[in-house]
């Protein structure tokens, strides 16, 4: 395995995938045109990779020449990729802060139903925490802060009784997570 | 609600089946007023999700969406309005006139609304070009250096080194805000500053070095912007060859002390990765990373054993110290680190831990992949020639990864580290072989056993016992040319074949050339025969080969390409091994008492008429030679209905030298029923005394009868004789036909200290055809590389021609002709008995 330093550049992580127990996509961002440049090449990639993950609990591995590392929770799996050169810590931050990013927006509940239900504000944090490749945002406290859902914005009369319970007790509960 | 209406779908993915052109459909709600947030953005996460799924849109239907999305704009909604963002920047690759949203983000970008100034900047540079981009610089400016803190210069910054590619000279105005932004709390803000700013300046190798002194005296606070500049360090010493004396090199070794596990991690990696580091400056990072080999973070493990195994493969004895910790490894839950770990220790191991790792890695080693199982393997292959000594260990350890689970590829590089080992290491060759022999007894992989005899074939008779590895061989020939005939192996078995012709004859002196080149032929049946004979008796004698009898050579053409040759060449490759006509013989004759102690049959003539057509009786005669006597078959026929003949022989008057042994009669002749009888000629030694002729007489007691019936009239009859024709024994019937597909080579080898030349003039002769026809046939050799066929027109010719001798002599034939009033003949004889050339050089008479 032959290691050389990595030239020095901000564009660190090729790809963040979150799959299904079954290796199903659910969200995908690919940050490298060589490596993958279809979709095609990213399916195959992923089918690859849940093959070799999904029994192990061995948060890394190398495949095809990239570092993958990886986490999963009941039903959901986490991965992101970067070369074989790169400083695999910095990877693991990345994933660090995606895992507990989604695992915030979801209320802990870090399941694939409770992401369907959420898809858009994990969306919108997986854009917060890297562009591109570039890594924008390690803490996960962060990225929460600004993709926070505040219903408080929506004006009371397009809400139903339910919601604005529901509204109040996430509040309270916001204001208690900080 | 629209959430809940779909966790009624059941599926359990509210976006499993979406179909591309009703997502989009309903897009249209977009234009909806007023804009019903958590719709739209619902269906904009299904467009999002689509995306991501793959679903490719072409350019007209990216623009509607595009187009309808605009409309969101309209709406507060602070997650509708980021989606929004998502949305322009997923599809500003595909739609058409994406700029008619610039003026909306531009207002967002410089709006009250902390949350979207930072998106709303990041999809502008998504959607803008050069032109534009100088007209919103001044807001790009102002936004890196804005300090507040819920708009961070990170997007900016980044934003900016996106636009590096398509605008570099704009971004470069903006390195003064950027080396502002450098000053900045926010770690990710210090981050990007220095990424642009070293990407601005990247050119100038001089602006470079003075960012980075600048940096290493005053080093930044965020990790992230601390590893972004040790590489930039290493860049530099690498571009300007400076050593370990530079004080690029003090930083980064300072930054094993980091705080940062990150920073710490990545300074080692880097001083490892410099070339030209001594032990000494290497050990701190060693250290380092063998703290990290015991970390509870398989990440970190993971980590510090790779980049171990990279200084072992230079810097072994550095590594050493770290061995327990690794060895540790060799269990770890994370199947890579444990391989890395192995492969590690192979490096770095003294011989005295070699039998211990072997112990740890064969637990081990069947659970690993077969890619990584290799990389054990050519780690092994190394140990051993480093340590020789150990081949005992490792063989065995090879060895039993050869006989369990494993592909192709995998087994292959074990044989191939085995060979290597054999041909590194003397000592290991007896152990190696062996091994090596009991793979085959059970291998799959027909390609790796051929490749295994190749070598068997090669290095087997230099051993002490080449007798051993016969076995194995003939072994692979029996059980499996048969079978396997039918398959594509014709190749395969004449290339065992030959090989173990090399073992056989490497024993006698070795002729390697002319045994792979011109295999000798032989009766595959016969040899089968011989070597059972030979493997089943005391084996303290080298197995002769010439005690095989000789095939007759098939015709030419289907084997002139062959370098190898092939054996039993009557044998068509896709029939079974059938007998030839000789085999035959050769069982008839062997069950015969006074024929068993002959010795193996040399040759069976065809058969010689020694009476005319149509006279009373018919004889006929085969000549059955032997490595010192002759059989002379006589086939015989009484064409009278009237007569039966009893206790019938053949009485030869023997020439000189000759001797006649034994006569067999054969008891009745009836009517046409042909009978045979046999005669035993011992013959002379001196080889110029055995061609000859004798004459020949039928003798036997006929008694008339009833030529209805066939029954004799009386018991008495009168004992009479038939006169034959002589027979002859010529040069030929001592020969045997043998093909060499190399003459060149064969006459090389042969050596020319019994050369026989001279020159005659065949006055008979008339054609160039007709001389080599003749001359063919006086010695009874094979004509070689086609010589046999005379090109039109020409008025000279060199004929080649081999043989074997009775007695196993080779006999090689080179017959110039050239044709002027008659033939003149310029006749070469070479061969390994001298007598043998005498004889045959005599025979063109």
């Amino acid at each position: 395995m032959r290691l050389g330093m990595p030239d020095p550049s901000l564009y660190c992580v090729k790809g963040m995938v979150i799959l299904d127990n079954d290796g199903n996509r659910i969200l995908t961002k690919y940050y490298d045109k060589e490596t993958f440049p279809t979709a095609k090449e990213q399916k195959a990639f992923e089918k690859n990779l849940f093959s070799k993950t999904h029994r192990a609990s061995a948060e890394i591995i190398m495949l095809d020449g990239l570092t993958c590392i990886y986490k999963s929770n009941v039903d959901l799996f986490f991965y992101v990729m970067g070369s074989s050169q790169e400083n695999e810590l910095i990877l693991m931050t990345v994933l660090n802060c995606l895992y507990e990013s989604v695992s915030m927006i979801l209320r802990k509940n870090v399941e694939k139903r409770a992401l369907l239900d959420n898809i858009d504000v994990v969306m919108l944090a997986m854009d917060e925490i890297c562009d591109n490749g570039i890594i924008m945002e390690a803490d996960s406290g962060a990225v929460l802060q600004r993709v926070a859902v505040r219903t408080d914005d929506i004006p009371l009369g397009e809400q139903t009784v339910a919601q604005v319970l529901q509204s109040a007790r996430e509040q309270l509960k916001w204001s208690l997570l900080k | 609600m629209m959430d809940k209406k779909n966790e009624e779908d059941g599926s359990g993915n509210p976006f499993s089946n979406l179909e591309k052109t009703s997502v989009l459909q309903e897009a249209r709600t977009f234009n909806e007023t007023p804009v019903n947030p958590r719709k739209c953005i619902h269906i904009l996460s299904k467009i999002l999700y689509m995306l991501n799924q793959g679903e490719q849109l072409g350019s007209t239907e990216a623009t509607e969406a595009f187009f309808a999305m605009t409309k969101l704009f309209q709406s507060k909604d602070v997650t509708l309005r980021r989606l929004v963002y998502l949305g322009i920047k997923e599809l500003a690759g595909v739609a058409d006139d994406v700029i008619i949203v610039t003026s909306s983000l531009t207002k967002d970008m410089t709006g009250k609304e902390d949350l979207y100034r930072a998106a709303a900047i990041r999809a502008l540079c998504c959607i803008t070009d050069t032109t534009m981009l100088q007209a919103i610089e001044r807001y790009m400016k102002q936004a890196i250096v804005d300090r507040s803190v819920e708009a961070s210069a990170a997007p900016q910054l980044v934003s900016a080194l996106h636009l590096m590619r398509s605008s570099p000279d704009v971004v470069k105005r903006w390195s003064n805000e950027a080396q502002e932004a450098l000053n900045s709390d926010n770690v990710m803000v210090q981050y990007h500053a220095l990424g642009l700013l070293y990407n601005i300046k990247k050119s100038d190798r001089l602006a470079v070095t003075k960012l980075v002194a600048k940096l290493t005296r005053s080093a930044p606070r965020s990790p992230y912007a601390v590893c972004m500049l040790i590489r930039t360090a290493c860049k530099l010493m690498e571009e300007e060859d400076a050593g370990t004396e530079s004080p690029l090199f003090d930083f980064v070794d300072s930054c094993l002390r980091h705080k940062s596990e990150m920073v710490v991690y990545e300074a080692a990696h880097a001083i490892v990765n410099m070339p030209r580091t001594s032990p000494r400056e290497l050990a701190p990072a060693v250290s380092v990373l063998q703290l990290f080999l015991s970390s509870p973070k398989p990440t970190l493990r993971f980590a510090a054993v790779r980049t171990l195994n990279q200084v072992a493969m230079t810097h072994p004895a550095v590594v050493t110290a770290c061995n327990l910790d690794l060895e540790s490894l060799i269990s770890d839950v994370n199947r890579s680190i444990a391989t890395l770990a192995i492969t590690t220790l192979l490096k770095t191991g003294a011989e005295s831990s070699v039998d211990r790792l072997m112990k740890q890695i064969s637990s081990f080693v069947n659970e690993i992949s077969d890619e990584f199982k290799i990389v054990v393997v050519q780690a092994i292959k190394a140990l051993c020639l480093k340590f020789p000594r150990k081949h005992g260990v490792l063989m065995n350890f090879l060895s039993s990864m050869l006989r369990d689970e494993g592909g192709l590829e995998y087994k292959a590089s074990i044989a191939d580290t085995i060979i290597t080992i054999i041909e590194e290491n003397p000592e290991a060759k007896e152990a190696g072989l062996s091994h090596l022999c009991e793979f085959i007894e059970d291998c799959e992989h027909t390609s790796l056993a051929v490749r295994i005899l190749h070598l068997l074939g090669r290095e087997g008779p230099k051993t002490k016992q080449p007798s051993k590895y016969i076995r194995f061989i003939y072994n692979r020939v029996i059980l499996e040319s048969a079978a396997r005939c039918q398959m594509d192996s014709d190749d395969e078995v004449r290339d065992r074949a030959t090989y173990y012709y090399n073992i056989l004859d490497q024993q006698q002196a070795a002729l390697n050339n002319q045994y792979i080149l011109n295999s000798l032929q032989v009766s595959l049946v016969g040899l089968e025969k011989a070597l059972q004979a030979y493997s089943q008796g005391p084996a303290d004698q080298p197995f002769d080969l010439r005690s095989v009898p000789v095939a007759e050579a098939a015709p030419t053409d289907s084997r002139a390409a062959a370098p190898e040759g092939s054996i039993a060449s009557s044998r068509k490759p896709e029939e079974k091994v059938t007998a030839t006509r000789q085999d035959v013989f050769a069982e008839q004759l062997s069950k015969i008492p006074e024929f068993q102690q002959l010795g193996p049959l040399f040759k069976s003539s065809q058969p010689v008429e020694l009476t005319e057509s149509e006279t009373e009786y018919v004889v006929q005669c085969i000549k059955h030679v032997f490595a010192h006597h002759v059989v002379l078959q006589f086939d015989c026929k009484n064409t009278l209905n009237d007569q039966l003949l009893e206790d019938v022989t053949v009485q030869l008057e023997a020439a000189d030298g000759f001797e006649v042994v034994a006569t067999l009669p054969c008891a009745r002749l009836e009517y046409n029923v042909t009978n045979t009888c046999y005669t035993l000629i011992k013959l002379p030694d001196d080889l110029m005394a055995t061609v000859g002729s004798c004459g020949a007489t039928l003798r036997y007691v006929v008694k008339d009868c009833d030529p209805a019936t066939g029954l004799p009239d009386t018991d008495e009859g009168y004992e009479d004789e038939y006169l034959l024709e002589e027979v002859e024994l010529t040069v030929a019937d001592h020969v045997q036909r043998v093909l060499k597909a190399n003459f060149g080579a064969a006459w090389d080898e042969i050596g020319d200290q019994n050369e026989l030349e001279d020159t005659y003039a065949l006055s008979a002769m008339k054609t160039l055809e007709q001389a080599v026809k003749q001359i063919s046939q006086f010695m009874g050799m094979q004509a070689c590389e086609r010589s046999d066929k005379v090109p039109d027109g020409k008025s000279s010719h060199t004929l080649l021609l081999s043989g074997v001798y009775r007695g196993g002599a080779e006999v090689l034939v080179r017959a110039r002709l050239a044709l002027s009033d008659g033939v003149t003949m310029q006749l070469t004889v070479r061969s390994t008995d001298p007598a043998v050339s005498e004889v045959i050089a005599s025979a063109v008479g």
